[in-house]
């Protein structure tokens, strides 16, 4: 939770993205305000509805043809929406993390994992080749690699998916950012790995007080991983609740989107679809 | 009777040094009419159990018995009518540059069959397309859509038995709903015997009645959803995969990391 006097990491109000394609324009995010703290807020809602682009808006990664407005972007002190690309290659990956989907394809093949994580470490926080193998086999220790020595060593091909995940962890954590972006991190995962790569980022937010923008489809996760959750719809957050009262969400779209879920606990006949209602688009 | 009967199913892949036993001894059967669950980590073998079961794999060892006939790894046409898979990727399994039309017609012209025309029209009713989206193309359709045309195109040739590799993994959880609705009437209306491959154990314990969890090829035990429900697994890898299925524990995660740690400090 956020001390009442401390200032949010992240400050977004009213932002649009809009797309000119050319048949139309499309209006991917319409309208979208939050903050984040030192806290786990979750974004969920189906696909297209615009967690990603709104995750992107943050670090100035949307594609050239989007066409992004806000009445205010703030990063900390950095007014993101008038910062330069210099500004941000200082705030990517450094300041801000981007934890995407599949990681394994984002490690280099021919390059010894440690070697990899050594080189996320920002050219002036480098203090010499015995101090920075220090730093990174405390980092592999910390995203709970138990032998960081021997795996330091290793290329990708010889660790495990659930490794390559950790160790892609360390990579993003490397340079202390102070906000973490995950677009469906796990997804790509088994569940078993899956459980322990969160309880990874749950004690970096919890001991480092990380702010964390955690993407999700899976609803069941996000309930019981993040503090809050934000429900998207269409490109506007409709709703937006404390995730351990998500099972009492108000708006249509989300108890909707709980009900179409199948549950070992109560199975039924048949599972309850979803009834679109044109009045969530604007109401 | 049952409708499938495998047993001491093997398939290995490559050689030497990169043999994989992909599939190790596999045993199970699923009366007709029932629906069996497969579950486990990815690349313990699922999806290779079904190759072969469909035909797509023809090396495999150990026996396969379908509706009362044993069967051979190379098999003839006949075979393959009554045996239909649909795959987890609705943007990978239908061909780009193909209408939906052409795409039903094809197993219609390979297998021969009449009244062409008749048997479109009633499939696409069948899975809740009308007329409207006979000429569309793939990208002219959503990701449900698109599952829906892979469907039809299993269900044209009048299968008895239909192979579902996660068929909703790729979809949002309002469409997932939709497609299994739509599995379950059509499992009922034509009488099919299914197998259903899904990460998802609430998937698997909404439509099956009995599933078998596998690791590393192995069947490491088989049980009825009752059991999964009622909190009754044997095995602790069905344990932690039915917890994990409940969403986060901060406590239960933290004790799977340390348990895992003995993988990566043992010997290279
Ligand atoms: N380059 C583009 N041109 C036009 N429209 C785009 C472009 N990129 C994204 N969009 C549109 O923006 C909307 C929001 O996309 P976004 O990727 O944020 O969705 P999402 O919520 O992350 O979905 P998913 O869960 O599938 O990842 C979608 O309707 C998408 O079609
Ligand atoms: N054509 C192939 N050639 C070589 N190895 C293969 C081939 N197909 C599968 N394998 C291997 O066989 C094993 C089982 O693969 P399979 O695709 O059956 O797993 P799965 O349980 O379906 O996994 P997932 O959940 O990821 O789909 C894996 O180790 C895989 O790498
Ligand atoms: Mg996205
Ligand atoms: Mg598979």
């Amino acid at each position: 939770m956020v001390a009442a006097a401390e200032a949010p990491l992240l400050t977004v109000e009213d932002l649009s993205i809009r797309f000119l394609t050319p048949h139309r324009i499309v209006e991917a995010v319409r309208g979208v305000s939050f903050t984040l703290g030192r806290e786990k807020v979750g974004i969920v809602g189906e696909s297209g509805s615009g967690k990603s682009m709104t995750g992107r808006a943050i670090l100035k990664l949307t594609p050239a043809n989007a066409m992004v407005e806000a009445r205010a972007l703030r990063f900390q002190e950095l007014d993101i929406m008038a910062a330069t690309e210099r500004d941000m290659l200082r705030v990517r990956g450094r300041r801000i993390s981007l934890i995407l989907q599949d990681p394994k394809f984002s490690l280099d093949p021919i390059m010894r994992v440690g070697d990899q994580i050594a080189e996320a470490i920002p050219p002036d926080k480098r203090e010499g080749k015995a101090r920075t193998r220090e730093c990174v086999l405390e980092m592999l220790a910390a995203v709970r690699i138990h032998n960081p020595r021997r795996v330091y060593d290793l290329y990708p091909h010889e660790i495990s998916g659930g490794m390559g995940q950790r160790v892609m962890i360390a990579m993003m954590l490397m340079p202390e950012p102070a906000m973490l972006i995950a677009d469906k991190p796990t997804s790509a995962l088994d569940v078993t790995v899956r459980m322990q790569v969160l309880a990874i980022i749950d004690d970096l937010v919890t001991r480092r007080g990380l702010g964390l923008v955690f993407i999700s489809h899976d609803l069941n996760l996000v309930a019981t991983f993040c503090d809050r959750v934000l429900i998207m719809y269409a490109g506007r957050i409709v709703e937006s609740c404390k995730a351990s009262e998500l099972r009492h969400a108000r708006h249509a779209y989300t108890q909707g989107l709980l009900a179409s879920l199948p549950r070992i606990a109560e199975r039924r006949p048949r599972l309850a679809v979803l009834n679109r209602d044109p009045a969530w688009l604007t109401e | 009777m049952a409708m499938i009967a495998v047993e001491d199913l093997s398939v290995a892949f490559g050689s030497g040094e990169s043999l994989v036993h992909a599939v190790d001894g596999v045993s199970f059967q699923v009366e007709a009419g029932d629906t069996f669950g497969l579950v486990g980590e990815s690349g313990c073998g699922k999806s290779t159990i079904l190759r072969a079961l469909s035909g797509l794999n023809d090396h495999w060892h150990g026996q396969i018995i379908i509706d009362g006939a044993r069967l051979e790894p190379k098999r003839q046409r006949s075979f393959f009518k009554k045996v239909q898979m649909v795959f987890q990727d609705p943007y990978g399994s239908l061909h780009p540059r193909h209408t939906v039309n052409t795409t039903l017609m094809e197993p219609i012209a390979i297998h021969g069959l009449d009244r062409a025309d008749q048997r479109i029209a009633q499939v696409l009713e069948q899975v809740g397309l009308g007329p409207a989206f006979r000429f569309r193309y793939p990208h002219q359709l959503s990701g449900g859509q698109r599952q829906r045309v892979a469907i039809a195109r299993a269900l044209i040739l009048e299968p008895k038995i239909l192979l579902l590799d996660e068929p909703t993994s790729a979809l949002d959880v309002s469409v997932q709903a939709e497609i299994l609705n739509l599995l379950a009437d059509i499992r009922s209306q034509a009488r099919l015997t299914c197998i259903l491959v899904s990460h998802d154990l609430a998937v698997i314990a909404h439509m099956c009645h009995r599933l078998a969890v596998m690791n590393q090829g192995k069947i490491y035990e088989e049980l009825t959803v009752d059991d999964l429900a009622g909190n009754r697994p044997r095995h602790s890898y069905t344990r932690q995969l039915l917890q994990a299925s409940l969403g986060y524990d901060r406590r239960l995660a933290a004790a799977a990391t340390l348990a895992d740690d003995g993988l990566d400090s043992g010997a290279a």
